[in-house]
């Protein structure tokens, strides 16, 4: 069987050549490839925008991780966007809060859904619901939103990888927030190519990025990098809708993503061996959990 | 291409925290029961690479052995698998590994009963995704994200045949197949991915020809 598209340019390609959004084309890709109806598989993504609107709201009533590393920042996030005085804006903290509560959740081993992955699951779901209150999507539209994401997911995890132990933190939560700088933009009205610039440029910028966690737990530094995920998405989003272009093309920037993933050392790509895991304080913490 | 469905992107639903150390390894674990097919008494679980380094910290203990009991990646048990595991007379042991293996989230599991046991090494290649890539010593690679049976037989001419044609006397379409033998004329297995699960009628009905020695299946 063959896929409508191997990489973002084919994607972008078909969109403008048949008029077609990103989520339409990946929704009949995974029609032709799965053979499924389009209603079994809208409900099966309806079914994970569940989960993740679960996710937030129990993240944000504040929870704690076995090890007591991480968990209630997003509360104190939105109590402080309440009081009004937010120097980065309201929608900006809103997303990183979401996402915070979302990764919050899954350090306290509860029920996520990954996108792309379990490590990056609050990019993706965080900006969507601060985005929400400002483009007033339908569910449809809020579905769209996670096809449009597993799309350039999609190609990545083809071309390169989402994995954090084959190419560190730059494949995780520098995929996951492409994947949301190119939704936002379907969402706020931008063209397929706007998608592919918004994806390009937060990737751009967050290449190199080391998987180093403390202890090899999914808490420090992974559920603060999804804050700055999302952050970087909306920012790249906004970039992209005022006509900015990458100048390195999109899949070019994922190849070179792989290829520094490819270079970097084991001690960087989720062994807790590294990086923030190697610091004195990564190392005490190690330490008292595990009783070194 | 490995990954072909969007909701291996956005997806699965799961437990925390980590998608290829936890969900994958739940994966694993089931795949595992699944290909034993039935509860295990014992298994053995030497862990590779990141595995080896971080099983603690991202539950991927918990998380395989909740797949050996046959739980989901979504079953909130799995963070009381040890438990469930000593009620339901599981004994297992972890091994952490220092050789290097090709990919860093590697698993391989020794798993067994009174009567038999089995082999599957596997690994976790990324956001809950997993490739089982050794079975009782054959290499293969395999998804376990179609319906596959796995058939163990004498390596002699009509094996295959005699196999195909209970399956199409079933109206069950063979998607993909690959054959590997130990040495010629000794041990071979069939790796055969079909359209749809298949019941245990058709199985049982397989494992009476002759010269095939045993039979099981992956369901999705």
């Amino acid at each position: 069987m063959d896929l409508l598209f191997r990489n973002v340019r084919e994607l972008i390609e078909l969109c403008e050549n048949e008029n077609k959004s990103i989520s339409e084309v990946m929704i009949e890709q995974e029609i032709l490839m799965t053979n499924r109806s389009r209603e079994e598989i809208i409900e099966q993504m309806d079914k994970n925008l569940t989960v993740m609107e679960q996710a937030v709201e129990r993240g944000l009533k504040g929870v704690k991780s076995v090890t007591g590393l991480t968990g209630g920042d997003s509360v104190l996030l939105q109590k402080y966007i309440e009081k009004g005085n937010t120097l980065s804006g309201e929608l900006m903290l809103d997303a990183v809060s979401k996402a915070m509560a979302t990764n919050e959740v899954n350090a306290a081993m509860g029920i996520i859904c990954a996108t792309p992955t379990a490590g990056s699951a609050g990019v993706v779901p965080g900006t969507l619901f601060a985005v929400k209150n400002k483009l007033n999507p339908t569910r449809e539209q809020m579905i769209r939103y996670l096809f449009t994401a597993g799309a350039f997911g999609f190609v990545v995890a083809n071309n390169a990888s989402i994995s954090g132990a084959a190419g560190g933190c730059q494949a995780e939560v520098g995929s996951a927030a492409g994947m949301a700088a190119a939704a936002i933009v379907e969402m706020a009205g931008g063209t397929p190519k706007q998608s592919a610039e918004a994806f390009a440029i937060t990737l751009k910028n967050m290449l190199g990025l080391v998987c180093d966690p403390v202890a090899g737990l999914v808490e420090v530094p992974c559920v603060k990098r999804n804050a700055i995920g999302a952050n970087n998405a909306l920012i790249a989003a906004d970039m992209a809708l005022a006509g900015i272009e990458s100048r390195i093309p999109c899949d070019e920037v994922i190849g070179a993503m792989f290829r520094i993933g490819q270079t970097m050392h084991p001690n960087l790509k989720e062994t807790g061996r590294g990086g923030l895991a190697a610091t004195p304080t990564g190392k005490a913490i190690a330490a008292k959990i595990f009783g070194a | 291409m490995k990954f072909t469905s969007v909701f291996d992107i956005i997806g699965p639903i799961m437990v925390g925290p980590s998608s290829s150390h936890t969900a994958g390894a739940v994966r694993i674990g089931k795949v595992a029961r699944d290909l034993f097919g039935k509860k295990p008494t014992w298994a053995k679980i030497h862990l590779y690479g990141s595995f080896a380094e971080t099983y603690r910290g991202h539950g991927t203990d918990v998380a395989i052995v909740g797949g050996l009991l046959n739980f989901d990646t979504f079953d909130t048990r799995i963070i009381d698998s040890f438990k469930h595991a000593k009620e339901e007379n599981l004994q297992f042991e972890f091994i952490p590994e220092t050789a290097n293996k090709e990919h860093p989230n590697t698993a391989r599991i020794v798993l067994g009963d009174e009567e038999s046991e089995l082999s599957i090494e596997a690994i976790s290649i990324g956001g809950g995704k997993i490739e089982i890539s050794e079975v009782n010593g054959f290499k293969l690679r395999l998804t376990g994200g179609m319906p596959t049976i796995l058939v163990v037989h004498n390596d002699r001419a009509g094996c295959i045949a005699n196999v195909a044609n209970i399956l199409a006397m079933h109206d069950v379409n063979i998607g993909h197949m690959e054959v590997s033998r130990i040495d010629r004329g000794s041990t071979a297995l069939m790796v055969i991915e079909v359209d749809q699960n298949v019941d245990e009628k058709i199985l049982t009905q397989i494992s009476l020809i002759p010269n095939i020695t045993k039979v099981s299946k992956i369901n999705t």
